[in-house]
């Protein structure tokens, strides 16, 4: 597309004047971040797992090792979490920032369900089922994302295994609120209750919550104890884990792949970075460390695929699973897994600390 | 050997939903029922298998019930609204039994 005459060039900066040598470092730095981020054994797994999916393989993790999995990091990332907060102690800005995620996770699914219904030509019911899941969040997402901030050598405030906790189920409430304007006549009968208790005592909420605090209270004596287990394998069971959500994507997109239109596709990459957008200032109202504003960040960027999805099947189960379930798991988590960290990261160096 | 008949009441459902229908057959004071997982298979939207699925949204269960022939309808009616919005398959047949006073 040619340029139109006459557009002022603010928008794009001579070479060599500061905003130019800015974006440029910028860019360097994060392209720098997602090289390093794209050749590290977690992305190349779970690349592994995709492709071993698309060549129709058999290889496959069994259901209940991969449960088993699923389990061991929430429990290791629960305990390590509380273990910090036990070490630093307790400060304001937790409640604070729990605070603010249940803000966001309530405020984002808004956000999502007007860009959705803008951009795509997704039904309302469709659209609030996406916008839930974009505004919950994916703990495996999370726990990568732990993995790549500890790797560039940044530290992180512990509570925020608390914040991933809380920030699930708000969206599902959002959710439901926008499908029930839209639609009221079908939204009718399923006791919003009953649901959101069932999605905020679901397993891995109480078991991270669980371990969070089981490693709070036990602290540095619990953690000398146990760390043989939950932080030195830590590294090669999250490749294991994530070989299968290779997998898993990557069937996914095998069979759901004509549900996607190209607009849906291109929400799924361009709607954790709006997240973001929100998220960032927000971290560094908070006063976050850089670590904790690229966790934060990355928990509003990322979309459920284990909990919210089976909230929708109860909560709206006239909308397609296909959509979410294919956008969420085969876009946007690998797009996170892969560009979305690294990028997230890369903003919290600049803006926080 | 003496049989009696019966209905049988086979409800293929999408996983997340079960709760939701033994609770229903809970209150509708069925005798009993039993749940099985489903392994895969292939319906209106092209194949689908429980294999490697990180989400309960995807699977699918079969849910039994043996019933005596005149209370099928109290009991298919209710379950049948429940099912109604989810994936799912409601089929009847007869049925033959040998401890007739268990249905």
């Amino acid at each position: 597309m040619k340029a139109a005459r006459g557009q002022p060039d603010v928008a794009f900066p001579r070479p060599g004047s500061l905003p130019a040598a800015f974006f440029k470092e910028v860019t360097l730095s994060i392209l720098d971040l997602a090289v390093q981020n794209l050749a590290s054994p977690m992305v190349l797994f779970f690349a592994l797992g995709v492709a071993a999916a698309l060549i129709r393989s058999d290889l496959s993790v069994p259901e209940a090792a991969a449960k088993l999995l699923a389990l061991y990091l929430m429990l290791a990332i629960g305990f390590k979490g509380g273990a910090e907060v036990s070490k630093s102690g307790l400060d304001p800005s937790m409640a604070l920032t729990i605070g603010a995620g249940i803000l966001l996770s309530f405020f984002i699914p808004l956000a999502g369900y007007f860009f959705i219904r803008m951009t795509t030509r997704l039904g309302a019911v469709d659209a609030a089922a996406v916008a839930a899941h974009y505004g919950s969040i994916s703990i495996v997402t999370f726990v990568a994302a732990t993995e790549i901030v500890r790797g560039l050598g940044l530290a992180y405030e512990g509570y925020l295994i608390a914040v991933a906790a809380v920030m699930e189920t708000p969206a599902i409430v959002a959710a439901l609120l926008l499908a029930r304007r839209a639609a009221p006549k079908e939204q009718a009968g399923e006791s919003m209750g009953t649901l959101l208790r069932e999605v905020a005592t679901n397993g891995s909420i109480v078991i991270l919550v669980g371990a969070f605090f089981i490693g709070w209270i036990t602290g540095e004596r619990g953690m000398d104890m146990i760390s043989p287990f939950i932080v030195d394998p830590f590294k090669g069971i999250l490749c294991l884990f994530l070989l299968d959500m290779g997998l898993v994507a990557g069937r996914g997109l095998r069979q759901g792949a004509r549900e996607l239109s190209p607009a849906l596709i291109a929400y799924g990459i361009y709607f954790p970075l709006v997240s973001a957008a929100f998220a960032a200032p927000v971290a560094v109202l908070l006063g976050l460390s850089v670590g904790g504003t690229a966790l934060f960040i990355t928990l509003a960027a990322s979309a459920s695929y284990i909990a919210v999805p089976a909230a929708m099947r109860l909560a709206l189960p006239e909308a397609n699973p296909a959509i979410y379930l294919t956008l969420s798991l085969g876009v946007t988590f690998p797009f996170n897994l892969s560009l979305g960290i690294p990028l997230y990261a890369a903003l919290a160096q600049r803006i926080a600390g | 050997m003496e049989m009696h008949r019966k209905k049988r009441i086979e409800i293929l459902l999408e996983a997340p939903a079960q709760k939701r229908l033994t609770d229903l057959l809970d209150r509708l004071d069925v005798t009993g029922y039993t749940v099985s997982p489903v392994l895969g298979g292939k319906g209106h939207h092209g194949a689908w298998s429980r294999e490697g699925l990180p989400s309960a949204a995807g699977a699918m269960v079969s849910v039994a019930i043996v019933v005596a022939e005149e209370r099928i309808d109290e009991v298919l009616e209710p379950v049948f609204e429940l099912v109604r919005r989810h994936i799912g398959i409601v089929t009847v047949s007869d049925v033959m039994v040998i401890r007739g006073d268990r249905f």
